[in-house]
Protein backbone atom coordinates (compact mmCIF):
# COMPACT_ATOMS: atom_id res chain seq x y z
CA UNK A 1 0.00 0.00 0.00
CA UNK A 2 2.79 2.36 -0.89
CA UNK A 3 0.43 4.82 -2.60
CA UNK A 4 -1.97 5.04 0.31
CA UNK A 5 0.67 6.71 2.47
CA UNK A 6 0.53 9.70 0.12
CA UNK A 7 -3.24 10.22 0.56
CA UNK A 8 -4.34 13.15 2.68
CA UNK A 9 -5.38 10.77 5.48
CA UNK A 10 -3.71 7.36 5.12
CA UNK A 11 -5.42 5.94 8.20
CA UNK A 12 -8.86 6.87 6.88
CA UNK A 13 -7.91 5.42 3.49
CA UNK A 14 -6.92 2.08 4.98
CA UNK A 15 -10.15 1.98 7.00
CA UNK A 16 -12.18 2.77 3.87
CA UNK A 17 -10.44 0.07 1.86
CA UNK A 18 -11.15 -2.42 4.64
CA UNK A 19 -14.80 -1.41 4.79
CA UNK A 20 -15.15 -1.71 0.97
CA UNK A 21 -13.68 -5.22 1.13
CA UNK A 22 -16.08 -6.10 3.97
CA UNK A 23 -19.14 -4.67 2.19
CA UNK A 24 -18.27 -6.32 -1.13
CA UNK A 25 -17.77 -9.63 0.64
CA UNK A 26 -21.06 -9.28 2.47
CA UNK A 27 -23.00 -8.34 -0.70
CA UNK A 28 -21.32 -11.09 -2.70
CA UNK A 29 -21.51 -10.18 -6.40
CA UNK A 30 -19.62 -8.21 -9.09
CA UNK A 31 -20.01 -4.42 -9.20
CA UNK A 32 -19.43 -2.07 -12.11
CA UNK A 33 -19.23 1.60 -11.19
CA UNK A 34 -18.74 4.16 -13.96
CA UNK A 35 -16.70 7.24 -13.15
CA UNK A 36 -18.28 9.78 -15.47
CA UNK A 37 -15.49 12.35 -15.29
CA UNK A 38 -12.04 12.08 -16.87
CA UNK A 39 -10.52 13.71 -13.80
CA UNK A 40 -11.63 10.69 -11.79
CA UNK A 41 -10.18 8.30 -14.38
CA UNK A 42 -6.86 10.09 -14.01
CA UNK A 43 -6.94 9.78 -10.21
CA UNK A 44 -7.86 6.07 -10.37
CA UNK A 45 -4.88 5.20 -12.59
CA UNK A 46 -2.40 7.59 -11.00
CA UNK A 47 -2.99 6.06 -7.58
CA UNK A 48 -3.61 2.49 -8.74
CA UNK A 49 -6.99 2.50 -6.98
CA UNK A 50 -8.24 -0.50 -8.95
CA UNK A 51 -5.54 -2.57 -7.22
CA UNK A 52 -6.65 -1.46 -3.74
CA UNK A 53 -10.21 -2.65 -4.22
CA UNK A 54 -11.56 -6.18 -4.12
CA UNK A 55 -11.81 -7.96 -7.48
CA UNK A 56 -15.60 -7.74 -7.26
CA UNK A 57 -15.48 -3.96 -7.71
CA UNK A 58 -14.68 -2.73 -11.23
CA UNK A 59 -14.26 0.84 -12.46
CA UNK A 60 -15.80 1.51 -15.87
CA UNK A 61 -14.55 4.67 -17.57
CA UNK A 62 -17.12 7.13 -18.83
CA UNK A 63 -17.57 9.89 -21.42
CA UNK A 64 -16.52 12.84 -19.23
CA UNK A 65 -13.22 13.84 -20.82
CA UNK A 66 -14.10 17.00 -22.77
CA UNK A 67 -11.08 16.75 -25.07
CA UNK A 68 -11.77 13.08 -25.84
CA UNK A 69 -15.38 13.49 -26.91
CA UNK A 70 -14.77 16.14 -29.60
CA UNK A 71 -15.19 14.39 -32.97
CA UNK A 72 -12.53 14.56 -35.64
CA UNK A 73 -14.56 16.84 -37.90
CA UNK A 74 -14.63 19.57 -35.24
CA UNK A 75 -10.84 19.35 -34.90
CA UNK A 76 -10.58 19.74 -38.69
CA UNK A 77 -12.86 22.79 -38.45
CA UNK A 78 -10.60 24.24 -35.75
CA UNK A 79 -7.52 23.74 -37.93
CA UNK A 80 -9.39 25.35 -40.86
CA UNK A 81 -10.27 28.36 -38.67
CA UNK A 82 -6.67 28.66 -37.47
CA UNK A 83 -5.52 28.95 -41.10
CA UNK A 84 -7.91 31.81 -42.00
CA UNK A 85 -5.90 34.92 -42.92
CA UNK A 86 -5.70 37.39 -40.05
CA UNK A 87 -7.04 34.98 -37.44
CA UNK A 88 -5.45 34.43 -34.04
CA UNK A 89 -6.71 31.03 -32.89
CA UNK A 90 -6.72 30.55 -29.11
CA UNK A 91 -7.14 27.24 -27.32
CA UNK A 92 -6.58 25.42 -24.05
CA UNK A 93 -3.27 23.57 -24.18
CA UNK A 94 -5.04 20.18 -24.02
CA UNK A 95 -6.55 20.63 -27.49
CA UNK A 96 -3.27 21.48 -29.22
CA UNK A 97 -2.17 17.90 -29.87
CA UNK A 98 -5.51 16.32 -30.82
CA UNK A 99 -5.04 14.84 -34.29
CA UNK A 100 -7.30 15.94 -37.14
CA UNK A 101 -7.31 14.68 -40.72
CA UNK A 102 -4.73 17.29 -41.72
CA UNK A 103 -2.83 17.20 -38.45
CA UNK A 104 -3.25 18.92 -35.10
CA UNK A 105 -3.39 22.57 -34.10
CA UNK A 106 0.23 22.24 -33.01
CA UNK A 107 1.14 21.17 -36.54
CA UNK A 108 -0.98 24.02 -37.96
CA UNK A 109 1.07 26.37 -35.79
CA UNK A 110 4.29 24.88 -37.19
CA UNK A 111 2.92 25.52 -40.70
CA UNK A 112 2.47 29.21 -39.88
CA UNK A 113 -1.01 29.52 -38.38
CA UNK A 114 -1.17 31.91 -35.41
CA UNK A 115 -2.30 29.43 -32.74
CA UNK A 116 -1.89 30.55 -29.11
CA UNK A 117 -2.61 28.64 -25.95
CA UNK A 118 -4.59 30.37 -23.21
CA UNK A 119 -5.33 29.44 -19.61
CA UNK A 120 -8.72 31.18 -19.57
CA UNK A 121 -11.24 32.42 -22.15
CA UNK A 122 -10.72 35.86 -20.59
CA UNK A 123 -7.10 35.70 -21.80
CA UNK A 124 -8.48 35.32 -25.33
CA UNK A 125 -10.65 38.42 -24.90
CA UNK A 126 -7.54 40.30 -23.78
CA UNK A 127 -5.68 39.18 -26.92
CA UNK A 128 -8.63 40.45 -29.00
CA UNK A 129 -8.58 43.82 -27.24
CA UNK A 130 -4.85 44.16 -27.87
CA UNK A 131 -5.13 43.17 -31.54
CA UNK A 132 -8.07 45.18 -32.90
CA UNK A 133 -7.02 44.57 -36.52
CA UNK A 134 -7.09 40.78 -36.11
CA UNK A 135 -9.96 38.34 -35.59
CA UNK A 136 -9.47 36.27 -32.42
CA UNK A 137 -11.22 32.90 -32.18
CA UNK A 138 -11.50 30.93 -28.93
CA UNK A 139 -11.85 27.14 -29.24
CA UNK A 140 -14.43 26.56 -26.50
CA UNK A 141 -14.56 22.99 -25.18
CA UNK A 142 -15.77 21.53 -21.91
CA UNK A 143 -18.83 20.53 -19.96
CA UNK A 144 -20.95 22.78 -17.71
CA UNK A 145 -17.84 23.23 -15.54
CA UNK A 146 -16.10 25.31 -18.20
CA UNK A 147 -19.03 26.70 -20.22
CA UNK A 148 -19.86 29.47 -17.67
CA UNK A 149 -16.33 30.83 -18.14
CA UNK A 150 -16.88 31.14 -21.90
CA UNK A 151 -20.30 32.67 -21.20
CA UNK A 152 -18.77 35.26 -18.87
CA UNK A 153 -16.02 36.04 -21.41
CA UNK A 154 -18.70 36.62 -24.08
CA UNK A 155 -20.78 38.79 -21.77
CA UNK A 156 -17.61 40.74 -20.96
CA UNK A 157 -16.68 41.14 -24.65
CA UNK A 158 -20.24 42.28 -25.36
CA UNK A 159 -20.36 44.86 -22.59
CA UNK A 160 -16.90 46.30 -23.32
CA UNK A 161 -17.39 46.58 -27.10
CA UNK A 162 -14.81 43.98 -28.16
CA UNK A 163 -16.15 43.04 -31.59
CA UNK A 164 -13.22 41.04 -32.98
CA UNK A 165 -13.66 38.14 -30.53
CA UNK A 166 -15.35 34.94 -31.72
CA UNK A 167 -16.15 31.63 -30.08
CA UNK A 168 -15.99 28.25 -31.84
CA UNK A 169 -18.43 26.63 -29.46
CA UNK A 170 -18.03 22.95 -28.61
CA UNK A 171 -19.43 23.05 -25.10
CA UNK A 172 -21.35 19.95 -24.14
CA UNK A 173 -23.85 18.95 -21.46
CA UNK A 174 -23.33 16.11 -19.04
CA UNK A 175 -26.79 14.53 -18.80
CA UNK A 176 -27.46 13.55 -22.46
CA UNK A 177 -24.40 11.26 -22.91
CA UNK A 178 -24.99 9.65 -19.49
CA UNK A 179 -28.62 9.00 -20.49
CA UNK A 180 -27.48 7.64 -23.86
CA UNK A 181 -25.09 5.20 -22.19
CA UNK A 182 -27.67 4.06 -19.64
CA UNK A 183 -30.36 3.70 -22.31
CA UNK A 184 -28.29 1.65 -24.75
CA UNK A 185 -27.38 -0.68 -21.92
CA UNK A 186 -24.24 -2.08 -23.60
CA UNK A 187 -22.63 -2.26 -20.18
CA UNK A 188 -24.65 -3.08 -17.07
CA UNK A 189 -23.75 -0.43 -14.53
CA UNK A 190 -24.48 -0.62 -10.81
CA UNK A 191 -23.80 2.99 -9.96
CA UNK A 192 -22.16 6.22 -11.02
CA UNK A 193 -19.30 8.19 -9.52
CA UNK A 194 -20.63 11.66 -10.34
CA UNK A 195 -18.51 14.51 -11.70
CA UNK A 196 -17.36 16.93 -8.97
CA UNK A 197 -16.71 20.17 -10.76
CA UNK A 198 -19.61 19.89 -13.22
CA UNK A 199 -21.76 19.53 -10.11
CA UNK A 200 -20.32 22.71 -8.59
CA UNK A 201 -22.19 24.44 -11.45
CA UNK A 202 -25.28 22.29 -12.05
CA UNK A 203 -25.72 21.04 -8.45
CA UNK A 204 -25.98 17.45 -7.23
CA UNK A 205 -29.80 17.57 -7.60
CA UNK A 206 -29.23 17.72 -11.37
CA UNK A 207 -28.66 13.94 -11.27
CA UNK A 208 -31.87 12.90 -9.59
CA UNK A 209 -33.07 11.40 -12.88
CA UNK A 210 -30.47 8.66 -12.50
CA UNK A 211 -31.99 6.86 -9.49
CA UNK A 212 -35.51 7.85 -10.59
CA UNK A 213 -35.34 6.64 -14.21
CA UNK A 214 -32.50 4.13 -14.20
CA UNK A 215 -32.73 2.83 -10.63
CA UNK A 216 -29.03 3.04 -9.83
CA UNK A 217 -27.33 5.27 -7.25
CA UNK A 218 -24.93 8.14 -7.97
CA UNK A 219 -22.42 9.75 -5.62
CA UNK A 220 -21.05 13.17 -6.63
CA UNK A 221 -17.36 12.90 -5.84
CA UNK A 222 -14.17 14.94 -5.37
CA UNK A 223 -10.89 14.30 -7.17
CA UNK A 224 -8.56 12.93 -4.52
CA UNK A 225 -8.03 9.19 -4.17
CA UNK A 226 -9.66 9.27 -0.75
CA UNK A 227 -12.76 10.89 -2.28
CA UNK A 228 -13.11 8.11 -4.84
CA UNK A 229 -12.65 5.37 -2.23
CA UNK A 230 -15.30 7.04 -0.12
CA UNK A 231 -17.67 7.19 -3.11
CA UNK A 232 -17.24 3.46 -3.73
CA UNK A 233 -18.00 2.76 -0.06
CA UNK A 234 -21.08 5.03 -0.23
CA UNK A 235 -22.38 3.29 -3.39
CA UNK A 236 -21.99 -0.14 -1.79
CA UNK A 237 -23.58 1.11 1.44
CA UNK A 238 -26.66 2.23 -0.51
CA UNK A 239 -27.08 -1.33 -1.77
CA UNK A 240 -26.43 -2.80 1.69
CA UNK A 241 -29.07 -0.51 3.19
CA UNK A 242 -31.57 -0.85 0.35
CA UNK A 243 -31.31 2.81 -0.71
CA UNK A 244 -30.98 4.22 -4.24
CA UNK A 245 -30.38 7.98 -4.38
CA UNK A 246 -28.11 10.91 -5.20
CA UNK A 247 -25.49 11.47 -2.52
CA UNK A 248 -22.93 14.25 -2.35
CA UNK A 249 -19.49 13.17 -1.18
CA UNK A 250 -17.98 16.50 -2.36
CA UNK A 251 -19.97 18.82 -0.12
CA UNK A 252 -16.87 20.94 0.50
CA UNK A 253 -17.36 22.30 -3.04
CA UNK A 254 -20.77 21.15 -4.34
CA UNK A 255 -24.21 22.29 -3.20
CA UNK A 256 -27.46 20.50 -4.12
CA UNK A 257 -28.66 23.51 -6.13
CA UNK A 258 -25.26 24.34 -7.72
CA UNK A 259 -24.07 27.81 -8.71
CA UNK A 260 -27.05 30.05 -9.54
CA UNK A 261 -25.10 32.80 -11.27
CA UNK A 262 -23.32 30.29 -13.52
CA UNK A 263 -26.65 28.70 -14.46
CA UNK A 264 -28.17 32.11 -15.27
CA UNK A 265 -25.20 32.90 -17.54
CA UNK A 266 -25.48 29.56 -19.34
CA UNK A 267 -29.16 30.21 -20.02
CA UNK A 268 -28.48 33.73 -21.29
CA UNK A 269 -25.47 33.11 -23.52
CA UNK A 270 -26.12 29.59 -24.84
CA UNK A 271 -28.97 27.62 -26.39
CA UNK A 272 -28.94 23.80 -26.57
CA UNK A 273 -28.33 22.58 -30.12
CA UNK A 274 -30.89 20.25 -31.69
CA UNK A 275 -28.13 17.65 -31.83
CA UNK A 276 -24.36 17.45 -31.40
CA UNK A 277 -21.88 14.80 -32.54
CA UNK A 278 -19.80 12.96 -29.93
CA UNK A 279 -16.81 10.81 -30.59
CA UNK A 280 -17.93 7.26 -29.99
CA UNK A 281 -21.51 8.14 -29.11
CA UNK A 282 -22.63 9.67 -32.40
CA UNK A 283 -25.29 12.37 -32.57
CA UNK A 284 -27.09 13.02 -29.28
CA UNK A 285 -30.12 15.35 -29.17
CA UNK A 286 -29.73 18.46 -26.99
CA UNK A 287 -26.21 17.51 -25.94
CA UNK A 288 -24.27 20.58 -27.07
CA UNK A 289 -24.49 24.34 -26.69
CA UNK A 290 -24.47 26.96 -29.44
CA UNK A 291 -24.45 30.71 -28.85
CA UNK A 292 -27.90 32.18 -28.20
CA UNK A 293 -29.44 34.56 -30.75
CA UNK A 294 -28.43 37.51 -28.56
CA UNK A 295 -24.74 36.50 -28.86
CA UNK A 296 -24.89 35.26 -32.46
CA UNK A 297 -22.49 37.94 -33.70
CA UNK A 298 -19.68 36.28 -31.72
CA UNK A 299 -20.36 32.84 -33.22
CA UNK A 300 -17.33 31.72 -35.23
CA UNK A 301 -19.39 29.08 -37.05
CA UNK A 302 -21.59 31.82 -38.55
CA UNK A 303 -19.00 34.57 -38.96
CA UNK A 304 -16.54 32.40 -40.90
CA UNK A 305 -19.04 30.20 -42.77
CA UNK A 306 -17.37 27.12 -41.38
CA UNK A 307 -17.23 24.12 -43.71
CA UNK A 308 -18.67 21.92 -40.93
CA UNK A 309 -16.50 18.93 -41.68
CA UNK A 310 -17.95 15.50 -40.97
CA UNK A 311 -15.14 12.99 -40.73
CA UNK A 312 -15.18 9.41 -39.52
CA UNK A 313 -12.69 8.38 -36.87
CA UNK A 314 -9.43 6.78 -37.92
CA UNK A 315 -10.39 3.20 -38.87
CA UNK A 316 -8.08 1.70 -36.23
CA UNK A 317 -9.37 3.99 -33.46
CA UNK A 318 -11.57 2.48 -30.74
CA UNK A 319 -11.98 5.60 -28.59
CA UNK A 320 -15.74 5.24 -28.92
CA UNK A 321 -15.76 1.90 -27.16
CA UNK A 322 -13.40 3.23 -24.47
CA UNK A 323 -15.55 6.33 -23.90
CA UNK A 324 -18.69 4.27 -23.40
CA UNK A 325 -17.04 1.83 -21.03
CA UNK A 326 -17.36 -1.11 -23.45
CA UNK A 327 -13.65 -1.88 -23.53
CA UNK A 328 -10.70 -1.02 -21.28
CA UNK A 329 -7.88 1.07 -22.80
CA UNK A 330 -5.55 -1.92 -23.09
CA UNK A 331 -8.15 -3.88 -25.04
CA UNK A 332 -7.97 -1.39 -27.94
CA UNK A 333 -6.06 -2.94 -30.84
CA UNK A 334 -3.68 -0.01 -31.27
CA UNK A 335 -3.16 0.87 -27.58
CA UNK A 336 0.52 1.33 -26.81
CA UNK A 337 1.62 0.18 -30.26
CA UNK A 338 0.09 2.26 -33.08
CA UNK A 339 -1.32 4.80 -30.61
CA UNK A 340 0.91 6.36 -27.96
CA UNK A 341 0.96 9.77 -26.23
CA UNK A 342 3.82 10.82 -28.56
CA UNK A 343 1.91 9.78 -31.69
CA UNK A 344 -1.76 9.55 -30.73
CA UNK A 345 -4.37 8.18 -33.13
CA UNK A 346 -7.32 8.81 -30.84
CA UNK A 347 -8.25 11.54 -28.38
CA UNK A 348 -8.24 9.24 -25.34
CA UNK A 349 -4.45 9.02 -25.72
CA UNK A 350 -4.03 12.83 -25.89
CA UNK A 351 -5.68 14.38 -22.85
CA UNK A 352 -4.23 13.58 -19.40
CA UNK A 353 -7.85 12.88 -18.48
CA UNK A 354 -8.24 10.37 -21.29
CA UNK A 355 -8.40 6.80 -20.01
CA UNK A 356 -5.72 5.60 -22.46
CA UNK A 357 -3.22 8.37 -21.66
CA UNK A 358 -3.72 7.85 -17.93
CA UNK A 359 -3.38 4.08 -18.25
CA UNK A 360 -0.28 4.46 -20.43
CA UNK A 361 1.36 7.04 -18.16
CA UNK A 362 1.29 5.14 -14.92
CA UNK A 363 3.45 2.20 -15.75
CA UNK A 364 0.94 -0.47 -16.60
CA UNK A 365 1.89 -0.76 -20.27
CA UNK A 366 3.79 -4.09 -20.21
CA UNK A 367 1.04 -5.64 -18.12
CA UNK A 368 -1.63 -4.32 -20.48
CA UNK A 369 0.08 -5.54 -23.64
CA UNK A 370 0.55 -8.92 -21.96
CA UNK A 371 -3.18 -9.09 -21.16
CA UNK A 372 -4.08 -8.19 -24.74
CA UNK A 373 -1.69 -10.80 -26.15
CA UNK A 374 -3.36 -13.43 -23.95
CA UNK A 375 -6.78 -12.41 -25.23
CA UNK A 376 -5.68 -12.65 -28.86
CA UNK A 377 -4.29 -16.19 -28.50
CA UNK B 1 -8.96 20.12 -17.91
CA UNK B 2 -11.44 19.95 -15.09
CA UNK B 3 -8.79 20.68 -12.50
CA UNK B 4 -9.80 23.16 -9.80
CA UNK B 5 -7.07 24.74 -7.71
CA UNK B 6 -7.60 26.53 -4.38
CA UNK B 7 -6.46 30.14 -4.06
CA UNK B 8 -6.75 32.83 -1.40
CA UNK B 9 -8.32 36.15 -2.33
CA UNK B 10 -5.76 38.85 -1.53
CA UNK B 11 -7.29 41.89 -3.25
CA UNK B 12 -10.55 42.83 -4.94
CA UNK B 13 -10.71 45.14 -7.92
CA UNK B 14 -13.50 46.47 -10.11
CA UNK B 15 -15.37 44.48 -12.73
CA UNK B 16 -15.73 41.26 -10.74
CA UNK B 17 -11.98 40.64 -10.70
CA UNK B 18 -9.84 39.59 -7.75
CA UNK B 19 -6.16 38.90 -7.22
CA UNK B 20 -5.69 35.44 -5.79
CA UNK B 21 -2.62 33.68 -4.47
CA UNK B 22 -2.15 30.00 -5.30
CA UNK B 23 0.76 28.63 -3.35
CA UNK B 24 2.39 32.09 -3.45
CA UNK B 25 1.78 32.63 -7.18
CA UNK B 26 -0.49 35.62 -7.79
CA UNK B 27 -2.85 36.29 -10.67
CA UNK B 28 -6.09 38.05 -11.41
CA UNK B 29 -9.17 35.85 -11.78
CA UNK B 30 -12.88 36.51 -12.21
CA UNK B 31 -15.10 36.20 -9.14
CA UNK B 32 -18.19 37.01 -11.22
CA UNK B 33 -19.63 33.52 -10.76
CA UNK B 34 -19.78 34.05 -6.99
CA UNK B 35 -22.06 37.09 -7.12
CA UNK B 36 -24.79 35.36 -5.13
CA UNK B 37 -22.63 34.66 -2.09
CA UNK B 38 -20.11 37.51 -2.39
CA UNK B 39 -16.33 37.31 -1.97
CA UNK B 40 -14.07 39.10 0.55
CA UNK B 41 -10.32 39.39 1.00
CA UNK B 42 -9.15 36.35 2.97
CA UNK B 43 -11.73 33.99 1.42
CA UNK B 44 -10.55 30.79 -0.25
CA UNK B 45 -11.97 29.87 -3.64
CA UNK B 46 -11.65 26.97 -6.07
CA UNK B 47 -10.35 28.26 -9.42
CA UNK B 48 -11.06 26.72 -12.83
CA UNK B 49 -9.81 28.30 -16.11
CA UNK B 50 -9.49 31.74 -14.50
CA UNK B 51 -12.81 31.74 -12.66
CA UNK B 52 -13.59 31.22 -9.00
CA UNK B 53 -16.19 28.45 -9.18
CA UNK B 54 -16.95 27.88 -5.53
CA UNK B 55 -15.96 29.11 -2.06
CA UNK B 56 -14.21 26.59 0.17
CA UNK B 57 -13.08 26.81 3.77
CA UNK B 58 -9.44 27.60 4.50
CA UNK B 59 -8.68 24.24 6.14
CA UNK B 60 -10.10 22.25 3.21
CA UNK B 61 -8.24 24.52 0.79
CA UNK B 62 -4.90 23.78 2.45
CA UNK B 63 -5.49 20.02 2.40
CA UNK B 64 -6.62 20.14 -1.23
CA UNK B 65 -3.60 22.18 -2.28
CA UNK B 66 -1.25 19.69 -0.58
CA UNK B 67 -2.83 16.88 -2.58
CA UNK B 68 -2.81 18.75 -5.90
CA UNK B 69 0.89 19.56 -5.49
CA UNK B 70 1.56 15.84 -5.45
CA UNK B 71 0.21 15.59 -9.03
CA UNK B 72 3.69 16.38 -10.37
CA UNK B 73 3.62 17.39 -14.03
CA UNK B 74 -0.13 18.10 -13.99
CA UNK B 75 0.41 20.58 -11.16
CA UNK B 76 3.46 22.13 -12.86
CA UNK B 77 1.54 22.61 -16.11
CA UNK B 78 -1.43 24.13 -14.33
CA UNK B 79 0.60 26.59 -12.25
CA UNK B 80 2.69 27.54 -15.32
CA UNK B 81 -0.44 28.31 -17.33
CA UNK B 82 -1.91 30.12 -14.33
CA UNK B 83 1.11 32.39 -13.92
CA UNK B 84 2.17 32.95 -17.54
CA UNK B 85 -1.03 34.45 -18.91
CA UNK B 86 -3.15 37.40 -17.87
CA UNK B 87 -6.64 38.72 -18.36
CA UNK B 88 -5.81 42.43 -18.62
Amino acid sequence: MKYVDEFRDPVAAKELIASIHALAGQLGRHWKFMEVCGGHTHTIYRHGLEHLLPEEVEFVHGPGCPVCVIPRGRVDDAVWLAHRPGVIFTTFGDMMRVPGTEGSLLQAQARGADVRFVYSPLDAVKIARENPDREVVFFAVGFETTAPSTAMALAHAGSTGVDNFFVFCNHVLINPPVEAILETNNVRLDGLIGPGHVSAVVGSDHFRFIPERFHIPIVVTGFEPLDILQAVAMLLAQYAEGRCEVENQYARVVRPEGNGEAQRLLAEVFTPRDSFEWRGLGWIPGSGYRLSDEFERFDAEKHFELPGARVDDHPACQCGLVLTGQIKPWQCKVFGTGCTPENPIGTCMVSPEGACAAYYAFGRLPQALGKRAQMEV
Amino acid sequence: MCLGIPGEVIALSDADLATVSVNGVEREVSVGLLKDEGVAVGDWVLIHVGFALSKIDAHEAALTLDQIKKLGQTWNDEIDAFSQTAIR
